[in-house]
C-alpha cells in the first residue's frame, strides 16, 4: 500500500513538475547578435532582435499587404496630407507604461534619421504630433503615395515603437534602455554576446484578435522562453545538434543539408514563403562600367540560371526571376527585361559595339560568405566568356563591405563590381529598393549611378497615391532600370529553415525570423 | 630568487609595450572597416561615415593611439566596437570556457602521455613503442575538426552518451561542466598526448642510458621503481617544458574546437573580434595572450628549481 502511495506520489510529482516546466524555444539563428538597436543599424539580426521586443504601427501580411498592428483605425484627409491615427487600446510597455502618441512621434522622429524609406518619407512631413495620448497625426507637404508602406515596411529598419525617453537618444547613438512594446521582453541580464540572447513571454502584451499573418496579425506566444544559439555557427555542428534535439529551430539551413536533413526522422525542413534575390552590382562611376553599353553587354552574359545552379544547387529552392523587384510581389513585372533574355553571342556583340577597351573589371569575392560566395566566381566566368578581362579578387566579407564604399579609381583601391543577396522585403518597392537610388555619387547605396529619368519616376512614385498608377510607374523605373543596367538581377532563392517535428505553427512567411504564434508541442 | 622573478616581471613590460604598438598599427594597416561592418549591408554611404565618425576613427592614427594607451595605463581595454561591452568584461565572460577547456585537456594529455611515453622509452624498440610512434604521426596529421566530427558521430550521435554541443558554466554544477567538455577536451588533447609522449619517451630514454640508472639498477631496485623514481624524473624539465608551451598553445588555440563543439571561449571572441574588426577587442585579447604566455614561461622557469636542483637563479 505503501509502495502504491509513493508511486503515485512520484507520478504526481513528475507530473506537475512536467506541467510547470517552462516552454524553451532553443533557436540557432541565422547569424551573431551584436547591436541591439535596430534602428542604429540595418543587420538582419537586429531587425528580428527588434520582432522580438518592440510593436510595431503597421504589419505587413503574408499577402504582402499593409495591415494594423498597435494602430486601430486612420484616417486620410481628402488632398492626402493629414494623416490621423488612433492607438489600439491596452498597448504599454515592459515597465508598465501605457504606449502613446509621443511615443509613437519620437519613434517614427529618430527611425526617420536612420531609414532610407523613413528618410524619403520624412522629407514629405512637415509635422508630426500627438493630440491627444492615444492618438498621433503626421503633417504632409504633399500628398506621398507610401506612408502606410513605410510604416508597416517589414525588413531594415523597421519602425519599432519605443518608449520616448528611449527613442530620443541621438538617431547616430545606440539606445542601451531595452524597455520594448512587444510581445517578448528582452533578458538583458542573460544576454552574453557571442554565446546566447534570451527572451521571455511578456504576459500583459494584448494581441490583436486577427490570425498571425507575415509581420501582422495577433500576436501569440505560446512558449514560455525563446534562447538564441549565438555560439553555434559551424552548419555541421547545428545539424548534429537538431537531430540530437539539443536545438528546435535552425533559422538557415545550409543548401547542401536540405536533402538530407529533409529525410531525417523527427524533423521537418520549410521553405519560406517568399524569396530572396541575388544581384551583381555594377561601380558607374569607374571605367568600363562607366559605359551603359558596357553594363548592358554583362548583363546580357548573365545566366541566372547558371548563378542558381553554382551558388544554391538544390533546384527545389531556387527560381529565376527578371525582375528588379521580388517575384510575386505587387511591383514585380517583365518591363525592361529583354536583355536577361539574350544568349552569350549577343552579349559577345553588344560588347564589341560597346567600345570596351580591354580595361580589366575588379570583381570582389568574398571568401568567407557561402551563401553568396559563388556567385562572383560564375560572373567572372560569364564576362570572360562574353569578351571581358575580369581580375577577380578574394578578400573576406568586411574587407569587402569596407572597399565597396571606396569611390576612387581602381589603382587607389576602388573596384568594378560585387554580388550581394537581399531578402524579398528590402528590394520589393521603388522606393527602398536601394539599388536603384540614381542620384549619381550623392546616392545612398554603392554603385551611384546617375539617371534623372530614374529619379524623376522614383519621384512620381513616391507622390502617387493610386496603386493601379504606381504600379505602372514601377514598371517604367525598372524598364529604366533595365536600360540603364544599374545592376543585374541574378535570381531568387529560399532559404529553407530546419526543425524538430513537435514544433508547429512557425512563421515561414520569409519577411523576418519572428517567434510569435509558435509551438512547442 | 625573487630578483630573479622581479626580474622577469620587469623584463615583460618591454614585450607587452611592443607587442601593444604592433597591434595597433598592424589592425590599422589591415584592410576592413568596422565601421561598415556595424552599418550592416543595406546602410548607404553617409550611414557608415556617421559610424567611423561616432567610433573617433575619423581622428590621426597618433591621436587614436595615444588615446588607448592613456586607457591602457588607467587598466581600461576600451570598449567593444561591435558588441558596445567593456573589452574585459567580454574576457572575463569567455576566460572560463577556454580554462576550462585547456585545463581538462592539459590535465588528460599529461595523464595518458607520460606514462605511455614512459613506457614506450622503456620498452624501446618492441612493439609498444612502435605503435606509440604511429599514434603519435597519427595525433599529429589528423586536424581536429575530423576528429571533433567522428567523435560527435559516435559518441554523441550513435550512443548518445554526451552532448553534440555547447558549454555549461562550473557554477551549473560539475556533472553538466563535465559533460560538456569530455569531448571537446578528448578532441583537443589528442595532438598534445603525440607531443607530450614523444617528448617524454626521448628524455626518458636519455636518462635511461645514465649511469645513475645503472647504478640503481645495481642496487636491485624494481624496475617500475628505477623507471619513475629515477628516469622520469630527472627526464622531467623538457617534459614540463613542453607542457608548458602546450598550455600556452591551448588558450591562444582552441578556436577551431570551440566553433565545431560551439563553446563560447576566447577562441571564437577572437575570431568574431577579427572578422568584425572590433579593434579594442582584438587589442585587449591580444596583449592578454600576451601576458599569459609571459606568465606561463615563468612559471616553467620556476618550476625548473624544484625539478633540477642544479639550478639556480
Amino acid at each position: 500500500m505503501s509502495r502504491k502511495f509513493a508511486l503515485a506520489v512520484l507520478l504526481l510529482a513528475a507530473t506537475g513538475a512536467a506541467l510547470g516546466a517552462d516552454k524553451v524555444l532553443r533557436v540557432v539563428p541565422h547569424s551573431n547578435l551584436a547591436i541591439l538597436d535596430p534602428i542604429w543599424t540595418t543587420a538582419y539580426m537586429s531587425r528580428n532582435h527588434g520582432y522580438m521586443i518592440y510593436d510595431t504601427l503597421f504589419g505587413t501580411d503574408a499577402h504582402n499587404k499593409i495591415q494594423p498592428q498597435m494602430v486601430e483605425r486612420w484616417t486620410e484627409s481628402p488632398d492626402h496630407r493629414l494623416w490621423t491615427f488612433k492607438l489600439r487600446k491596452g498597448l504599454a510597455f515592459h515597465d508598465g507604461a501605457p504606449v502613446t502618441g509621443e511615443d509613437v512621434v519620437a519613434s517614427l522622429a529618430r527611425w526617420g534619421k536612420r531609414d532610407a524609406m523613413g528618410v524619403a518619407l520624412m522629407t514629405f512631413v512637415e509635422r508630426m504630433d500627438a493630440p491627444s495620448p492615444d492618438s498621433f497625426r503626421i503633417f504632409l507637404r504633399e500628398p506621398c503615395g507610401f506612408v502606410l508602406e513605410a510604416l508597416g515596411k517589414p525588413s531594415s529598419n523597421v519602425p519599432f515603437i519605443m518608449p520616448r525617453r528611449v527613442a530620443e537618444t541621438d538617431a547616430f547613438k545606440q539606445i542601451d534602455d531595452y524597455t520594448g512594446s512587444g510581445p517578448y521582453i528582452f533578458k538583458r541580464d542573460e544576454f552574453k554576446p557571442g554565446d546566447k540572447a534570451v527572451y521571455v513571454k511578456n504576459p500583459k502584451y494584448v494581441a490583436r484578435k486577427e490570425p498571425a499573418s507575415g509581420t501582422a496579425g495577433g500576436k501569440h506566444v505560446y512558449v514560455d522562453r525563446v534562447e538564441w544559439n549565438l555560439a553555434l555557427r559551424d552548419v555541421q555542428a547545428q545539424a548534429n545538434a537538431l537531430v540530437k534535439g539539443e536545438v528546435d529551430v535552425i533559422e538557415a539551413l545550409a543548401f547542401d543539408q536540405y536533402k538530407s536533413m529533409s529525410k531525417e526522422k523527427g524533423i521537418k525542413v520549410l521553405k519560406p514563403a517568399i524569396g530572396q534575390q541575388y544581384m551583381c552590382r555594377f561601380n558607374h562611376l569607374l571605367p568600363p562600367f562607366n559605359k551603359v553599353e558596357v553594363r548592358r553587354a554583362a548583363l546580357a552574359a548573365f545566366d541566372q540560371r547558371a548563378f542558381l545552379k553554382a551558388q544554391v544547387g538544390v533546384e527545389e529552392l531556387y527560381n529565376g526571376c527578371d525582375s528588379m523587384f521580388t517575384c510575386g510581389t505587387p511591383y514585380a513585372s517583365k518591363a525592361g527585361n529583354e536583355i536577361m533574355k539574350m544568349n552569350m553571342r549577343q552579349a559577345q556583340d553588344l560588347l564589341k559595339k560597346s567600345g570596351y577597351d580591354g580595361t580589366p573589371v575588379v570583381l570582389m569575392k568574398p571568401t568567407d560568405l557561402d551563401a553568396i560566395g559563388k556567385l562572383p566566381d560564375v560572373a567572372a566566368q560569364l564576362m570572360r566568356q562574353a569578351g571581358f578581362k575580369v581580375d577577380l579578387q578574394a578578400m573576406d566579407w568586411q574587407t569587402l563591405v569596407s572597399r565597396r564604399a571606396k569611390k576612387v579609381p581602381v589603382a587607389e583601391g576602388g573596384w568594378n563590381m560585387f554580388c550581394t543577396a537581399w531578402v524579398a522585403p528590402d528590394i520589393w518597392s521603388p522606393v527602398n529598393n536601394a539599388a536603384l537610388d540614381a542620384r549619381g555619387d550623392k546616392s545612398g547605396w554603392f554603385g551611384w549611378p546617375d539617371d534623372p529619368k530614374l529619379q524623376e519616376l522614383r519621384g512620381r512614385f513616391m507622390r502617387e497615391t493610386d496603386l493601379g498608377r504606381k504600379k505602372k510607374l514601377a514598371e517604367e523605373i525598372q524598364a529604366e532600370a533595365f536600360a540603364i543596367a544599374t545592376h543585374a538581377p541574378l535570381g531568387e532563392y529560399q532559404a529553407p529553415v530546419a526543425m524538430r517535428s513537435n514544433i508547429t505553427d512557425l512563421n515561414t512567411s520569409g519577411l523576418a525570423h519572428i517567434y510569435w504564434g509558435v509551438k512547442k508541442n | 630568487m625573487l630578483n630573479f622573478v622581479a626580474r622577469r616581471v620587469l623584463a615583460t613590460l618591454p614585450v607587452l609595450a611592443v607587442v601593444a604598438v604592433l597591434v595597433f598599427l598592424l589592425l590599422r594597416l589591415t584592410p576592413g572597416d568596422p565601421a561598415a561592418i556595424l552599418a550592416g549591408d543595406a546602410a548607404s554611404a553617409a550611414q557608415v561615415a556617421q559610424i567611423r565618425e561616432s567610433l573617433g576613427l575619423e581622428e590621426p592614427i597618433p591621436v587614436q593611439f595615444g588615446i588607448w594607451l592613456r586607457h591602457l595605463a588607467a587598466g581600461d581595454l576600451g570598449e567593444s566596437y561591435y558588441y558596445k561591452v567593456k573589452v574585459t568584461e567580454l574576457i572575463a565572460q569567455r576566460l572560463e570556457p577556454t580554462l576550462s577547456l585547456a585545463a581538462l585537456t592539459i590535465v588528460f594529455a599529461v595523464l595518458v602521455s607520460v606514462p605511455l611515453g614512459a613506457v614506450a622509452a622503456w620498452r624501446f624498440g618492441g612493439a609498444f613503442d612502435r605503435a606509440l610512434m604511429g599514434f603519435s604521426v597519427l595525433g599529429f596529421s589528423v586536424p581536429v575538426f575530423v576528429l571533433a566530427y567522428i567523435l560527435i558521430w559516435i559518441v554523441s550521435l550513435k550512443l548518445g552518451w554526451l552532448p553534440v554541443q555547447g558549454y555549461q558554466r562550473i557554477a551549473g554544477g560539475v556533472g553538466p561542466w563535465l559533460r560538456h567538455l569530455v569531448l571537446p577536451s578528448i578532441t583537443l588533447s589528442v595532438i598534445f598526448i603525440a607531443l607530450i609522449a614523444r617528448v617524454t619517451r626521448a628524455s626518458v630514454l636519455e636518462a635511461l642510458g645514465e649511469d645513475y640508472i645503472r647504478t640503481a639498477r645495481a642496487k636491485g631496485l624494481p624496475e617500475l621503481r628505477v623507471l619513475v623514481r629515477h628516469a622520469v624524473a630527472n627526464a622531467a624539465v623538457p617534459i614540463v617544458t613542453v607542457i608548458g608551451i602546450g598550455i600556452a598553445l591551448l588558450i591562444g588555440g582552441v578556436v577551431v574546437t570551440e566553433s565545431v563543439y560551439a563553446i563560447p571561449g576566447l577562441g571564437r571572441l577572437t575570431v568574431d573580434a577579427v572578422l568584425a574588426r572590433d579593434f579594442p577587442t582584438i587589442q585587449g585579447v591580444i596583449l592578454f595572450f600576451s601576458l599569459l604566455y609571459v606568465g606561463v614561461n615563468l612559471l616553467v622557469d620556476l618550476s625548473y628549481v624544484f625539478l633540477d636542483p642544479r639550478i639556480r637563479y
